[in-house]
């Protein structure tokens, strides 16, 4: 019987600590969910609104600064508390990193997080191959539509705001798309939704991606070569330069825009190779690593 | 990092690069060309479905609004709706359906002022030039009121009160000795928030809210009615007429702009003609 | 701030959803004749509408023992085929989700408790209950009542009735009470409504209701409205008086308010005055016709006798209030002789400048009224309802417009007609001409007149001195006596007092809770009443039971029964016979009443009252036909086995247009005559109708009375020496003003799409979802200076209490800065929490139109 990812980290160190980020980003998936619910269903209005644009107890405005894009390219021009929400938004995941609204905001993340797990859990491998980089294209698109024809079409698919509206507002027949994402991560292309298509997700690394806070590949000398990391990690090719890169002499900082700081590759590692830091404010603890130091800003262009 | 191939570390030659690029490009603009038909379909707005006030134009309405439903929560009536998908309206958009519970026209305007894109335009502040559609009253044959009945619940309801919908009194011939009260509503005044329709005592709503562009009819641009034109300038827009003088015989008189000829003999007049005052017939003039 | 607002809103709307049952047809009632065939299994038959005093008529269809659909009456003279609103949706009345079906006493452990919950309990065990309570009551009175004259009896049972009940419903119930039980203590809700109307008739003209009919309205050069808002609380009326606006050359309406509403919308005078100065305004338009020389001189001459009424008579108020513990006269309604030359000297100091500053009307809108009353060319017919009654000098008021009329000889003709229009759909035909009140006794006969109430007890084949000749207790002293433990038993039939009273807190409600009293409440819906009541009755209502009614013009027109009532309901006369049933006569009579008659001993009052050879004279073979062979039940007359509505309604005419009648001029038809008419207007003599009373030509008894007289003259036969009374009466202040504290008028009153306490119409969802809650009317700039915006929660206190209610200032009334104007239909939002029962001293009715009140945000 094949090895789940993880299992010899939860047989080393216990379940909890081998699961400690994914439940801190289950609750805090669920946790923004509840907050948008607790109005609708118990009649505490904290947050009213949705992802795509709150107010928090009626003075906290945020925006998605990516519909707000699309809406101001269509020739609407915000109001402040919009423009404002959409700033906060922006400077918060600049900060601790874009794609961090993948893995721990956006509802999306709790049915493609169960495709895949549905995959490893059944073996199903879904075979079909997609650029990640089309994410970027389809950005394009969706910003490219509302300059011509005046309309938010991405809206009219947009399966993130589709499950975080409907959950709050009513569901509708958007439950299909989500049932599709599914299907399609599960059986078409592994991860196909947010490590391909996505282009709230691709917008979101564009955001992040000087971010402060950042998976470190601090103790890759410890790496024994499991793959768990690999294995369960949404966007894996962004490890390998960071995990393997010592000896072309990068840093172990993961510095791919589009990792999601969702911490299962430090989770899943029984060598603890992995841990979050943040910037460049604190030494680095493995000194030896660090003949180029500067190399982990490297820019990645996501077209090149 | 552009193609996720098997063997990633084997660097990709020039033109395997722009076969790959060309090839994202068609796919991802076939499926831009789908999107984009979809989304004609979908967003266009159903006569039914009306927006909150402030909403801009319905073409810009669809680029501007983000879907946040923050109008919907802070409308202290509850009764607009986020269009679910699936629904006729387009998706994550807000609305409301006059019949089940029209706009309540709060002096405030919360929705509009909880909206961040402008989509329900800030600009509005008076609700009273609020324009969500144009209330019809779309089946005359049966608006009880029209019939002669004391209904009225449509006028009474309005808040744009005597002036968005009001009652034209007309002589009932069937009964002989009542008047009906027939709603009629003004373009200029109605805000289309849809109480007349929710209120409307009609198994079926008998006055509709529709959007503006179906309930109105336009003027030829020629011509303007006469009498509102000089009732507007406040005088005729022409040199008013000369005095006019007429042959008649014995008791008659003849009224140049009001009741022309006049049998001041007739037996069965209810009043003398000639009013209270003296000085009233003795000043008059033209009378003789 | 959106959050606790949004809560606030949302938890009213559930709480006003969950007071309102809806109501819905039976199955198959929804299709529309209009492009339809005739439905041939329909059974059509007439009725009158349930609702306001217009009296309009119906066509009512039945199907399956349902009413399944309605129609406006084309061939009715009054309506010709038209409804208002509430007109329109009359068969859904009768199917409200939560009509009773069955007795509810209040219980615990099985036993009678005061403070127990209301449970299903079977008529037997209702009526017992509740007849223990009376007999008691009644054994109390009989003790207290030892050695006084049959003058100064009082009881402790009394019975709350209405101007809703059919003509025989009252008519049972005063010789009940008054006949059997020996209790004047009957009253019925017109006394909130129609009494100083009364009053002011009796003062003027010796004889109640209006001259005129409603033909006036298409021969009137000049309509005024004292405080009546006809366009929603008279429609069919409204619609008829704007047709002669509209199509009569010359026509115009004048209309007086204290607040701007529907009807200044036709008014070529729109006046609003502040409140209680209507008296010195028609004091004026006294003077300006006399200043001017215009009256008739030859009318007064002939036709009218002044008088002054005594003044400073308080406000009918409890008399430990200081107010009337100041006043000089509280409540003497003694009349002195006057002089023309003594009144006109009275009006003097109305002058036009004195008037228009008291009453805020500017005086070019004075002067023009003025005019057009005293223009002899002109005919003016002057109308009002609750404006000028429910006010605490509102005899007064009725008296000093009949002094307009009467200076010009404007009356009694068509089109010059003082008209007091009436709320109730029987409010003439039950409350007055029946005399249901606590003074009366059937066709204007009143129980202080020894011969009066002989002749009663003549009629009602009972031992002499049976009838009390002290006044009972009034609507409004019965709450008092409650709370005081002087009523023990009260009965409320056919109307929502809980909700109608003024000042429930301080009066209506202790005194129903009191420990020492028993309330049965008979209703066909659970009303505020029923829920503060210790007995509920389930009630048949409207075309569940055979009826009659009379409007505001002297119409009086029947029904039959069209369906049977649900469950165990009852109609109202079958309780009142069954509960007479109860009592022999040694249990309510004393022995030497007894004695007088000894063939009555051990006879029970039903058989005393009601099967005397007189009501029970026709007999009932199992069904009424009508003329087109259509049979209909008749529960009532089944279940006691004769024709219970002929019999009582026959007996009733003995009052009226029997041999040896007191007071004529009530004459009335044949009981079968009715049943094929759309309603006769009385007097009825020789099968012929009168339109216009008191005029020779129109009215036979003007040369019955006087056979000199002119043709085409007046005669007002109502008082002995054939002339009407001109009273002065002067402006005299309200009986609570706004303060600093309390800064605002109050007034209170009705919307055009609920009928009175709104337990039947807010039963409709349709009429419910039009006017949902009552909402606080008010000018913008006072809601502006209270921080309050439209559709905001407001609280509105009175010294009394305290309600919630969302502010409106763009809705169909408009109120001047200083007054809102809340509705009373509301259960929720219970109005008279916050009105004061002040009273006129005379009318004993109370003034629901001024009181002094706050609001503030919620």
């Amino acid at each position: 019987m094949k090895d789940f990812p993880g299992d010899t980290a939860s047989a080393e160190h216990g379940w909890l600590k081998a699961h400690k980020w994914l439940l801190l980003r289950r609750f805090s998936q669920i946790g923004v969910l509840a907050l948008f619910l607790a109005g609708p269903l118990a009649g505490v209005w904290i947050v009213t609104g949705n992802l795509s644009a709150s107010m928090t107890l009626g003075v906290l405005p945020l925006t998605d600064p990516l519909l707000l894009a699309q809406s101001m390219l269509s020739g609407a021009w915000p109001v402040l508390s919009g423009a404002i929400g959409a700033l906060i938004v922006l400077v918060f995941y600049a900060l601790v990193g874009g794609r961090v609204f993948c893995s721990w905001v956006c509802p999306v993340n709790l049915v493609t997080d169960l495709a895949a797990w549905l995959g490893r859990r059944f073996d199903i491998r879904a075979a079909g191959r997609l650029s990640r980089d089309l994410r970027y294209w389809i950005l394009a698109l969706v910003l490219f539509f509302p300059l011509v024809t005046g309309v938010i079409v991405w809206e009219y698919l947009n399966p993130v705001s589709m499950a975080h509206r409907g959950l709050i507002f009513g569901l509708g027949w958007a439950w299909t798309i989500l049932v599709a994402v599914l299907l399609y991560d599960l059986l078409i292309v592994r991860r196909g939704w947010c490590g391909h298509l996505c282009p709230v997700g691709a917008f979101y690394s564009l955001v992040g991606m000087r971010a402060a806070v950042r998976v470190s590949a601090e103790g890759r000398s410890r790496c024994d070569d499991c793959t768990d990391c690999f294995h369960i990690c949404p966007e894996p090719q962004v490890i390998k330069p960071a995990l393997k890169g010592a000896a072309r002499g990068r840093g172990p900082i993961i510095t791919d825009l589009n990792c999601t700081n969702c911490g299962r590759c430090i989770d899943v590692c029984s060598k603890r190779v992995f841990r979050f830091r943040m910037g460049d404010r604190r030494p680095i603890e493995v000194p030896v690593e660090l003949p180029d130091a500067q190399s982990h800003r490297v820019r990645t262009h996501p077209f090149s | 990092m552009t193609n996720e191939s098997p063997k990633p570390s084997k660097p990709l030659n020039r033109r395997q690069f722009i076969t790959g690029v060309m090839k994202t490009a068609c796919g991802v603009g076939l499926f831009g060309l789908g999107l984009g038909l979809y989304s004609q379909r979908a967003s266009s707005l159903p006569a039914w479905a009306i927006r909150p006030p402030g909403a801009i134009p319905e073409d810009d309405f669809n680029g501007a609004c983000i879907r946040c439903g923050l109008c919907v929560r802070d409308c202290p009536f509850d009764m607009l709706h986020l269009a679910k998908l699936g629904e006729e309206v387009p998706t994550g958009t807000p609305y409301f359906i006059a019949r089940e519970a029209g706009c309540e026209m709060c002096e405030d305007i919360p929705c509009v002022a909880a909206c961040p894109t402008n989509a329900l335009d800030h600009a509005l502040e008076d609700i009273l030039d609020a324009d969500m559609g144009l209330a019809v009253l779309i089946d005359q044959e049966n608006c009880i009121a029209v019939q002669g009945l004391r209904c009225e619940v449509c006028f009474n309801i309005c808040p744009v009160r005597n002036a968005a919908l009001t009652l034209d009194m007309q002589h009932n011939t069937r009964s002989g000795k009542h008047a009906r009260f027939i709603p009629v509503v003004h373009s200029d005044h109605c805000t289309g928030c849809g109480k007349c329709e929710e209120a409307c005592i009609l198994d079926e709503a008998a006055i509709k809210v529709l959007p503006r562009h179906l309930a109105k009819g336009k003027l030829g641009a020629h011509y303007r009615l006469g009498w509102e034109q000089k009732r507007q300038a406040g005088e005729a827009l022409v040199t008013p007429d000369v005095e006019h003088r007429y042959n008649l015989p014995e008791g008659m008189r003849y009224e140049h702009g009001g009741q022309g000829l006049i049998d001041e003999s007739a037996p069965g007049q209810p009043e003398s003609p000639f009013p209270g005052d003296p000085l009233e017939t003795l000043n008059r003039k033209g009378a003789l | 701030m959106t959050m606790t607002r949004r809560e606030f809103i949302k938890s009213q709307a559930v709480a006003a959803a969950a007071a309102v049952a809806g109501a819905s047809l039976p199955a198959g009632v929804l299709a529309q004749t209009q492009d339809q065939p005739l439905d041939l299994n329909v059974r059509w038959d007439k009725a009158p509408c349930r609702f306001c005093g217009t009296g309009c008529s119906v066509l009512v269809g039945v199907k399956d023992g349902q009413v399944v659909a309605s129609q406006g009456d084309p061939d009715a003279p009054v309506n010709r085929g038209l409804n208002c609103i509430k007109g329109y949706f009359l068969p859904k009345i009768l199917y409200g989700k939560d009509r009773l079906t069955q007795p509810l006493l209040r219980k615990k452990d099985g036993q009678f408790d005061k403070e127990g919950s209301f449970e299903a309990v079977s008529w037997d065990e209702a009526f017992d209950v509740m007849a223990e309570h009376w007999k008691k009551a009644i054994k109390r009175s009989l003790e207290e009542n030892k050695g006084k004259s049959v003058d100064e009896m009082t009881s402790r049972v009394g019975m709350f009735g209405s101007g809703q009940w059919t003509v025989w419903e009252g008519y049972a119930a005063s010789k009940l009470l008054k006949g059997g039980m020996r209790s004047n203590n009957l009253d019925p809700n017109a006394r909130h409504c129609m009494a100083s109307a009364v009053g002011g008739f009796i003062r003027a003209f010796g004889i109640d209701e209006p001259m005129g009919c409603y033909d006036d309205l298409e021969h009137a050069d000049v309509f005024v409205l004292w405080g009546a808002n006809m366009a929603e609380m008279h429609p069919i009326l409204w619609s008829r008086l704007t047709d002669t606006r509209l199509t009569r050359p010359g026509c115009e309406v004048h209309v007086l308010s204290t607040f701007e509403h529907r009807c200044f919308e036709l008014a070529d005078n729109p006046m609003v005055f502040t409140p209680q100065t209507d008296l010195a305004i028609l004091n004026y338009i006294a003077n300006h016709i006399i200043q001017a020389k215009a009256y008739n001189q030859a009318f007064i001459d002939k036709h009218v006798q002044f008088e002054t009424a005594t003044t400073d008579i308080g406000y009918g108020l409890r008399p430990t209030d200081p107010r009337e513990q100041k006043a000089a006269n509280s409540g003497v309604g003694k009349k002195l002789p006057s002089s023309f030359e003594a009144f006109a000297k009275q009006v003097e100091p109305y002058t036009l400048e004195y008037v228009s500053a008291l009453s805020g009307v500017p005086q070019e809108n004075l002067l023009r009224l003025a005019k057009a009353y005293a223009d002899p060319k002109r005919k003016v017919s002057s109308f009002w309802t609750m404006g000028f009654n429910q006010h605490t000098r509102g005899v007064w008021v009725n008296n000093n417009c009949y002094n307009v009329h009467l200076l010009m000889g404007k009356i009694s003709e068509p089109g010059n007609s003082p008209f007091s229009l009436t709320g109730q759909p029987s409010a003439c035909g039950t409350a007055r001409e029946v005399g249901t009140f606590a003074h009366r006794l059937p066709a204007d006969l009143v129980v202080k007149k020894p011969e009066h109430r002989a002749f009663a007890e003549k009629l009602w084949k009972l031992p002499e001195d049976t009838i009390p000749g002290k006044v009972g207790y009034h609507a409004v002293l019965m709450h008092r006596m409650m709370k005081d433990g002087k009523l023990n038993c009260y009965w409320q039939m056919c109307n929502n007092n809980m909700q109608a009273a003024a000042n429930l807190n301080e009066e209506s409600y202790p005194g129903w809770r009191n420990p020492d009293v028993f309330v049965t409440v008979s209703d066909p819906y659970p009303t505020v009443s029923a829920q503060a009541a210790d007995l509920v009755l389930p009630t048949a209502m409207w075309v569940e039971k055979e009826g009659a009614y009379g409007n505001a013009e002297r119409r009086t027109q029947f029904w039959r029964e069209q369906v049977a009532p649900p469950g165990q309901s009852k109609s109202d006369v079958w309780q009142i016979m069954e509960f007479a049933k109860r009592f022999k006569v040694e249990d309510v009579w004393p022995e030497e009443q007894v004695a007088k008659m000894p063939e009555y001993a051990g006879k029970t009052l039903y058989e005393v009252l009601y099967t005397n050879g007189q009501v029970d004279k026709f007999p009932f073979d199992g069904k009424v036909v009508d003329d087109r062979g259509n049979a209909y039940q008749n529960h009532e007359s089944t279940d006691f086995g004769y024709y219970v509505q002929k019999g009582l309604f026959e007996e009733y005419r003995l009052f009226n247009s029997g041999p040896d009648i007191i007071k004529k001029g009530h004459e009335m038809a044949e009981f079968e005559a009715y049943h094929k008419t759309r309603g006769l207007r009385w007097p009825v003599l020789d099968g012929k109708e009168t339109l216009w009373r008191f005029r020779e030509g129109y009215d036979p008894h003007v040369r019955e009375y006087n056979p000199e007289v002119a043709k085409g003259d007046v005669y007002f036969y109502g008082n002995a020496n054939g002339r009407a009374n001109v009273i002065f009466a002067p402006y005299e202040p309200p009986a609570e003003s706004p303060d600093e504290e309390f800064d605002l008028w109050l007034c209170t009153g009705r919307v055009l799409e609920h009928w009175h306490s709104g337990s039947m119409t807010r039963r409709v969802p349709e009429l419910y979802r039009a006017v949902p809650d009552a909402v606080v009317y008010m000018s913008k700039d006072d809601a502006k200076q209270r921080r309050l915006r439209d559709g905001q929660m407001a609280v509105i206190s009175s010294r009394r209490g305290e309600i919630k209610a969302r502010v409106e200032t763009r809705g169909r009334n408009r109120p001047p800065n200083g007054l809102v104007f809340v509705p009373w239909f509301d259960a929720n939002r219970l109005v008279n929490k916050l009105t004061l029962d002040a009273t006129d001293p005379l009318s004993k009715e109370t003034d629901y139109k001024k009181c002094a009140c706050k609001v503030m945000r919620a």
